[in-house]
């Protein structure tokens, strides 16, 4: 029972990371219909940035915030440079977004090393706590709160707010939204920095369960595929409950089948695929 | 639509003189290279079959696929798997090897043809990751990550090995040329046509009496088979199989290979693909950073060359009617 719990437990706080990649990664498909693939780099990039962060200042607050900007920034430049004068064309989309996740991975390594990296928890969250019969680490839980909060905000900026109704808008008829004179070109930017932010966010606050290691960027790229697709592209409640799926699924295919871990995730994807192709939350 | 090509008969002479000087410069090169750059050709030749069957689909049927390398691998673990477990010969091992290639993409292709555009790609991406995790963690069938090694190169008789590498050489010349001449009879029959016509409007089609999907099915199968093909050569080649094969990276790099090439044009990806594999050999040769130059690479061929080499020739000849942009 306590296995079980425990198993849960962890599989929901790595789904909380999934989350706030996929999210960001959703919106983008949603609004611009882009598949970026560099969004692995955002998470990879965001969680060595943080580490470095954290060494120089030894303040956490600081450097998950001060990762996940700079990581934002670094997707406006992209966005605006790289990826605006392809709209609606997904072959150099492909290929401009694969080839940052190639110059960044080579990047990361030539930085920060092969070597697989662990950021220090903080110190209020570096316990356990007791949960009933059981100690459980506090700061996997603080995860799953702050990934609940994360939703909750992104939630009210989209349903509760004048630029979250132009997203809506723009999502559901790009042209009918122009011609109202809204600023979707803007929009683009702004959902691209914060899918950025998001991602790099995932990067920093997954360093000190998951660590930080050269391949994670694919890693989770394609793990966040897997829960755009079972939660259904441009959906927020999909890149949440997709994402713990895919996080419960990831850990219980790790630790009760070990050889076949990667297809307790896929097959899944695949039944979806068959049955209801938009995904769980999407709109046909 | 392709803007069917009026030759003068000078024009027609020339073009068969370099076909035909063409294929007497393959046919010689064994007696002109080194092992190492023989061994270069051969790689060029895998990836030229290997990149001109995903061009069946981007180029002629406008599905641009970034798991065509689910193919390419599981034919080749078919293959070296027939031919470890089961001293199977190249005879029983080829084919079978084709028909896995052909089932997966039958699978997959049915998930994957409900959606096109930028959700194809993803779920086309997805999809080829299910046979590299298969790859990855079924370790007692496929070695894991430590792959499968000692694939022998093939013997077509009891006496007639492969083994030396103008032998093989000549083998895979002989696979990719009839791979190419294929892919060249399907995308100049009224089949390709068709492909063609859905590519540019699947409701126009339709509104004709084409069964659209059950043309875009057959066209992803048939390209399986090819990607199935070069990977068995590959295999074969490398005598070594490993999850690196099904990789999404190598799906890009194919896709790269394409696009640098030209879409549309099969002798373009052709190109293309020598030239990446050119490049990967002589740059890694210099530096560790591959990495970061292809992907400066894959920038520059969108920034730069979207339509590819050929495309790029063609338009500084100035024809009247440039191929419209493949998306």
């Amino acid at each position: 029972m306590t296995f079980w719990l425990i198993q849960t437990l962890n599989g929901i706080s790595y789904g909380m990371l999934l989350f706030l990649l996929a999210a960001g990664l959703s919106l983008i498909f949603g609004l611009m219909k882009i598949l970026n693939l560099t969004h692995g780099s955002f998470y990879l990039l965001g969680g060595y940035l943080g580490l470095a962060t954290f060494h120089r200042t030894g303040s956490f607050v600081f450097s998950v915030l001060a990762a996940s900007c700079a990581i934002a920034v670094v997707g406006i430049v992209i966005e605006r440079i790289f990826l605006r004068r392809f709209h609606l064309q997904e072959l150099p989309q492909v290929l401009v977004t694969f080839g940052f996740l190639f110059i960044f991975s080579d990047l990361a390594t030539l930085v920060w090393g092969g070597n697989p990296q662990t950021m220090p928890k903080p110190a209020i969250l570096a316990s356990s706590i007791q949960l009933g019969p059981f100690f459980y680490p506090s700061y996997r839980l603080f995860i799953i709160g702050f990934g609940v909060l994360v939703a909750v905000v992104l939630w009210w900026l989209q349903e509760g707010t004048r630029v979250g109704a132009m997203v809506r808008a723009s999502v559901d008829d790009e042209e009918v939204a122009r011609a109202l004179g809204i600023n979707v070109s803007l929009l683009f930017t702004l959902v691209f920095a914060v899918g950025a932010f998001l991602a790099a966010l995932g990067g920093v606050m997954g360093g000190p369960i998951v660590g930080v290691y050269p391949g994670a960027d694919f890693e989770v790229l394609l793990l966040g595929f897997v829960v755009v697709i079972v939660g259904g592209l441009g959906s927020l409640k999909g890149a949440l409950v997709g994402g713990i799926i895919v996080g419960l699924l990831d850990n219980f295919g790790k630790v009760l089948f070990p050889e076949l871990a990667l297809f307790t995730i896929f097959a899944p994807m695949a039944l979806i695929l068959a049955v209801r192709p938009e995904g769980l939350f999407g709109r046909e | 639509m392709m803007t069917p090509s009026v030759k003068t008969p000078s024009a027609a002479i020339m073009s068969a003189l370099a076909i035909a000087g063409g294929i007497a410069l393959l046919l010689a090169l064994p007696a002109l290279l080194s092992t190492y750059y023989l061994g270069l050709v051969v790689q060029m030749l895998i990836f030229a079959l290997f990149a001109m069957s995903l061009d069946l689909l981007i180029g002629y049927g406008g599905m641009a696929s970034l798991g065509h390398a689910a193919y390419f691998g599981v034919a080749a673990y078919t293959a070296g798997l027939l031919a470890l477990r089961l001293g199977a010969s190249v005879w029983l091992a080829l084919p079978a090897a084709l028909v896995a290639a052909a089932l997966t993409a039958a699978v997959f292709g049915f998930l994957a043809l409900r959606t096109r555009g930028s959700y194809f790609l993803m779920i086309t991406l997805a999809l080829s990751q299910v046979a590299w995790g298969i790859a990855f963690g079924w370790r007692t069938l496929t070695g894991g990550d430590d792959g499968l090694t000692g694939v022998p190169r093939p013997a077509l008789g009891p006496h007639w090995s492969l083994a030396d590498d103008t032998s093989f050489y000549y083998f895979v010349l002989l696979g990719t040329a009839i791979g190419a001449a294929v892919l060249a009879r399907i995308v100049s029959s009224p089949f390709g046509y068709a492909l063609r016509g859905i590519r540019e409007s699947e409701t126009r089609m339709a509104a004709l009496g084409y069964h659209v999907k059950r043309y875009k099915f057959t066209a992803f199968v048939l390209a399986a088979i090819f990607a199935g093909l070069a990977g068995c050569l590959y295999a074969y080649d490398n005598r070594f199989v490993s999850p690196d094969y099904l990789q999404v990276a190598r799906s890009a790099e194919v896709l790269l290979m394409v696009i640098l090439g030209g879409a549309g044009t099969l002798i373009g990806p052709a190109f293309g693909a020598a030239l990446i594999v050119l490049l990967e050999n002589l740059i890694s040769a210099y530096t560790e950073r591959w990495l970061m130059v292809i992907g400066v690479i894959y920038i520059a061929v969108a920034l730069f060359a979207p339509r590819g080499i050929v495309g790029f020739i063609r338009e500084r000849r100035a024809k009247p009617a440039p191929r419209p942009e493949v998306r």
